[in-house]
């Protein structure tokens, strides 16, 4: 790493995080004054408003320019779709975790401007006025989440549009379709030249964007008394003329395309789910070669711009959210997630010069954000992988690693084209998708023990004793396993119904007040149908429901099985009682249950059996049902780290664990239950059908002496590829001892850049709360001889 | 400490009449210090030595044993009420009268907290290959395979033949760990189905070793030699015991008696206590606590000694 890169790193490092008042203020401003009747053409001007009014930053050093707010850590607020309260802003500024500083004319503003015009009529006060008595029980006992009451729908990853085309190119595109609109047969024609109108005023919104750097950059460089700053800042002033108006021409313009467009999304909404380049090595690869060949770039000034890069995504972090959530600590990281490596279009082997380059700024740069990810294909070579690992090593949790051919057929199942499938990959934490030609919408997590709880208590949340559920009869009456999982059944079917219908709602909600036209303009076939990203307008329509701690519902199924109908030895009126007690006075019952019973993730059929029983359950639930928007709903796997919350919204539960700890994170083992090693984690989580999800998440924590030398290196690059081949969608490595945790608990300032993986993604392990540090000292340490001599597992 | 008599045992290689079962206190897997790659290791319970620094002291003795975890007894007692032969006493942990117990394992299924544990199990051959067998994929993406370790596993001879022959079918890499203290016929007989020999070599004087380890040593050092002119791959493993072993002496003689036999590699492997608290667990004393494991620069300058007579030395397995 060069100096400027050097000085950039530390500074974005040490800025901390700020509330930004300046976009609540600025679209406040413009919805009083602009009565605009058509939505998306409002929307659009709304962000024409905000891109010529917003302060324009440059920083001294940097070669790529722009910030979401109005300078670096500045985060803006979006109050049209959730309005903070004044008491929000108080506790962001003074919790202890994930804090933003929020100064008293941010206070004032928001008091007298922002909150008398929002308060009432953000998306969150109109969609929790639509949802029924039975969706606001089952939110708020912890049944599942809903993602849209604090954001706009997200997860869109970038295709490869914005590398051959620039804004202008789009614009013409939009002209062709609407002279092609069809005002005798199309009853909908008005409203795709609404919609198209509104993707033309969004384009020209971002190439002002544009041209107000350059101007930015013309001023300074004409005030700057260094030569080579002049010269950078009149290269910038050309770099910003250009994209993303038009095609970028190399490397440089590349990168910036990237960010204005980057920039134009997350400033038109708060679409928090992971906007990001995709396939960045790919994208960029032609650029970096024409460069070298022609020898207008050397790999160090292509690796210094891309740090640049890296340095911007750094410097924004996530909207904090409102409400009960705001005193939670939530995340800094915005989960953009850069993807290396799979398959090119046409099949073959994906790794690139780039590929290798990204890799290495991963290595120097060390940051939070963006997060990274390894696309490994049965066609990468082993370098890939192993380059991939020796970050791993260093143990700050990136980058993950997942089966690209396993992502090719999981697209494939749900109907996408080969070449569409081959150019997807993962965004957020796991979440599959074809890039550039998909939404694929995370709704909300679902707590599958909470279920299996409600199903033990009849109907009955026992945390606050309401009825929430169905009656699916008394437990102590049923006479076998069946009866119980039926029971189960029946009450997963209620509540999936209950979440998909007001899934559906909202959806239309979003359709119908809060297009994303901006956005709209880089997803295929949006322009063609002159419909809306949020409208149907993707080639391919998505809908997820995210199961959270199948592990944890699995096992406790397995402990009523084995002791309640197997063995007899137990009864269920026994299991019933101890867990309305959390197991005081009934240590022994719990430790029976924890120590005794078959747990998934030990390669055991008995207990991964029900586990396959369980998915299928969810599958069929969710699998197929058809969206708002023409197409289909789909289930995945990971937990971020809702695992926690709803642990807290959770009793006890009959696989030994106390009330209220955490459950277990992604399609992971219940913390501690795996104890036959990584192999046999690994053949458990393999005997999920992942080609039936969009994403599933596996944790595995080694530490570190594992890891020390070569040979241990191949050790783990052979546990990846063996997952994969049994087909396995992703698996990530925590490598860091407990003891190093348990000191960073006691210490927390000596471990401040202590980064680990908490689910699909990393953060500082000093600014999670204590619940998700004791967590992840929890998780099952792998080591190889010594810790097994310890404790021997006899047969 | 009982000390066995200077024969070769070969047990019976059943439990019961009919199929071959072979007698194990363990299956470990994702083991990757006992050959190359990731490997699963089969401990077979039953050795004919008594190494005082031995760290799998379960593996020693040819019948079930209980071993009893202090830190995870909660203290209910209902290991006491299920023991059929008045074996324990609960006072501030669980006491076992050796005399008394019997090894039945009654107390292992009572305990809800795990704290007893059997080492211990006949199993048929399909059995152990069904064990095997789920690891298959990471032996062939690693170079690994299986790998039979103990105890002395050639004294279950019949039943390591039966699972070598499993193995080899399956094309799996077999490695075998042993003290080479055996019947020159099962190693005759297994030898070609076996990959990798992991063969300990302790003490080169036959005194000094029968006082260590409770038997001489000429059979070892005569199953090397043949081992070696029949052409097996064979890595040397040598346990640095202080005290025991790593005198010049000893090291010397150990250059000069494997030098002739073309057998190029040899790890040392420290002595460690990492088993010390299986001897507590199992009831019984250890000499663990009072030798010191031995310093990096020793085992380097032991493994100097050794790379000067020619031979490619590695510290740990």
């Amino acid at each position: 790493m060069n100096e400027r890169i050097s000085r950039l790193r530390q500074e974005t490092l040490e800025t901390k995080p700020w509330l930004s008042i300046e976009r609540a203020q600025l679209l406040t401003e413009f919805y009083q004054q602009d009565k605009t009747i058509s939505v998306p053409i409002r929307r659009a001007r709304a962000l024409a408003y905000l891109m010529e009014h917003k302060e324009i930053a440059i920083g001294r050093d940097e070669l790529i320019v722009g910030e979401r707010g109005p300078a670096p850590k500045g985060s803006p607020t979006f109050p049209e779709l959730c309005c903070h309260t004044l008491d929000d802003f108080e506790i962001l500024d003074t919790r202890e975790k994930i804090s933003y500083s929020v100064d008293d004319r941010a206070r004032q503003i928001q008091r007298d401007e922002v909150i008398p015009y929002w308060g009432s009529r953000s998306m969150r006060d109109l969609i929790f006025a639509e949802m029924t008595p039975e969706w606001k029980n089952a939110y708020e006992a912890g049944i599942f989440t809903e993602f849209m009451e604090q954001r706009a729908p997200g997860h869109t990853v970038l295709g490869d549009v914005i590398y051959g085309k620039g804004l202008v190119d789009l614009k013409a595109e939009i002209d062709a379709a609407l002279l092609k609109l069809d005002f005798f047969n199309d009853t909908e024609a008005s409203a795709r030249r609404d919609e198209l109108r509104a993707m033309a005023i969004a384009a020209d919104a971002v190439i002002r964007f544009a041209e107000r750097h350059a101007e930015k950059a013309e001023e300074l460089a004409r005030a700057k008394a260094s030569p080579n700053r002049r010269a950078e800042l009149e290269r910038i002033a050309a770099v910003c003329r250009h994209v993303p108006a038009h095609a970028p021409r190399n490397f440089w313009e590349a990168l910036q395309a990237y960010w204005f467009v980057h920039l134009g999304v997350v400033t038109e909404l708060n679409t928090w789910d992971s906007f990001c380049p995709g396939r960045f090595d790919q994208h960029l690869f032609p650029f970096y070669r024409k460069g070298m060949e022609e020898g207008e770039l050397t790999r160090n000034q292509a690796k210094e711009l891309l740090e640049c890069l890296w340095v911007k995504f750094n410097n924004q972090p996530a909207p904090p959210k409102v409400g009960v959530t705001a005193a939670e600590s939530g995340t800094y990281t915005d989960f953009a997630n850069i993807n290396s490596g799979g398959l090119r279009r046409d099949g073959s082997d994906g790794v690139n010069d780039v590929t290798y380059l990204i890799l290495e700024v991963i290595d120097e740069m060390h940051l939070l954000q963006p997060s990274s990810n390894l696309q490994l294909s049965a066609k990468n070579p082993d370098a890939f992988l192993r380059r991939g690992l020796e970050i791993v090593r260093e143990g700050w949790g990136q980058p993950s690693i997942f089966n690209a051919d396993m992502v090719v057929e999981e697209l494939l199942r749900q109907g996408k084209s080969v070449e569409d499938a081959r150019c997807g990959g993962i965004s957020g934490c796991v979440e599959t998708g074809a890039f550039g030609r998909e939404a694929y919408i995370l709704t909300g997590y679902f707590n599958l023990p909470k279920v299996l709880e409600i199903t033990l208590n009849n109907g009955v949340d026992p945390r606050t004793g309401r009825k929430i559920g169905i009656e699916t009869g008394d437990p102590r009456s049923f006479s076998s396993y069946e009866e119980l999982f039926a029971a189960f059944r029946r009450q997963l079917h209620w509540f999936v119904d209950i979440k998909v219908r007001g899934n559906n709602v909202i959806e239309r909600m979003y359709a119908d007040f809060m297009p994303a036209p901006f956005l709209s303009l880089f997803v295929e076939d949006c322009i063609a149908k002159g419909r809306d990203y949020n409208d149907g307008g993707p080639r391919y329509n998505s809908t997820y429901i995210m199961g959270v701690a199948p592990a944890s519902c699995t096992d406790s199924l397995a402990a009523i099985k084995f002791h309640v109908y197997d063995r007899q030895a137990v009864s269920m009126g026994q299991v019933l009682e101890a867990l309305a007690g959390n197991f005081e006075g009934n240590e022994k019952l719990r430790l029976l249950l924890w120590n005794r019973s078959p747990k998934f993730g030990n390669d055991d059929e008995y207990a991964d059996g029900i586990l396959r029983e369980m998915f299928d359950a969810f599958f069929e639930e969710i699998e197929g049902r058809p969206n708002t928007k023409g197409g289909r709903y789909h289930v995945n796997y990971l937990s971020t780290t809702c695992h926690v919350y709803f642990g807290s919204m959770t009793g006890a539960t009959p696989d030994g664990r106390r009330a209220w700890e955490p459950l277990a994170d992604g399609v992971s083992p219940v913390q501690g239950a795996d104890r036959n090693g990584p192999t046999a984690v690994i053949r458990s989580a393999a005997r999920l059908d992942h080609a039936r999800t969009g994403g599933t998440l596996l944790n595995q924590k080694f530490t570190p002496q594992l890891l020390a030398d070569d040979a241990g290196l191949d050790r783990v690059a052979h546990l990846v590829r063996s997952y994969f081949r049994l087909g396995g969608h992703h698996i990530q490595f925590n490598v860091v001892t407990a003891a190093t945790l348990r000191a960073a608990q006691a210490e927390p300032e000596k471990y401040r850049d202590l980064i680990v993986r908490v689910a699909g993604y990393s953060d500082y392990f000093c600014d999670l709360t204590r619940a998700l540090q004791d967590e992840i000292i929890a998780r099952t340490e792998h080591e190889a001889f010594a810790s097994a001599a310890a404790v021997t597992a006899a047969v | 400490m009982p000390v066995p008599p200077d024969f070769v045992a070969t047990l019976p290689a059943t439990g019961h009449a009919g199929a071959v079962k072979g007698f194990v206190f363990n299956i470990m897997r994702f083991s990757l210090h006992d050959g190359p790659g990731i490997r699963t290791t089969v401990f077979l319970k039953g050795c004919p030595l008594r190494c005082w620094w031995c760290h799998n002291p379960e593996g020693q003795h040819m019948e079930p044993e209980v071993s009893w975890f202090a830190e995870r007894c909660i203290r209910c007692g209902d290991c006491v009420r299920a023991c059929p032969h008045g074996a324990l006493l609960l006072d501030e942990g669980v006491l076992r009268d050796a005399d008394r117990c019997q090894q039945c394992g009654a107390c292992v299924d009572a305990c809800p907290a795990g704290a007893h544990q059997l080492a211990g199990r006949w199993m048929t051959v399909p059995e152990v290959m069904d064990e095997v067998l789920k690891d298959r994929v990471f032996f062939e993406e690693s170079g690994g395979g299986v790998t039979i370790s103990g105890g002395e596993p050639l004294m279950q001879g019949q039943f390591v033949e039966e699972l070598l022959a499993g193995c080899r079918e399956r094309r799996i890499h077999i490695a075998v760990e042993t003290s080479g203290f055996a019947a020159a016929d099962v190693l005759r007989r297994i030898r070609a189905n076996v990959d990798l020999f992991l063969y300990d070599v302790k003490v080169m004087d036959s005194e000094r070793h029968r006082d260590a380890a409770g038997a001489g040593n000429e059979r070892i050092l005569r199953n090397l030699e043949m081992l070696a002119r029949l052409g097996r791959t064979v890595i040397v493993r040598v346990p640095v015991v202080p005290g025991v072993n790593d005198d010049c002496e000893n090291l010397d003689a150990m250059g000069a008696f494997l030098s002739p036999l073309g057998l190029p590699r040899i790890d040392l492997l420290p002595y460690h206590r990492i088993g010390g608290g299986k001897y507590e667990r199992l009831g019984r004393p250890s000499r663990m606590d009072k030798v010191e494991p031995p310093s990096a620069e020793h085992m380097e300058s032991i493994a100097a000694r050794l790379r000067q007579c020619g031979f490619s030395v590695q510290i740990g397995g």
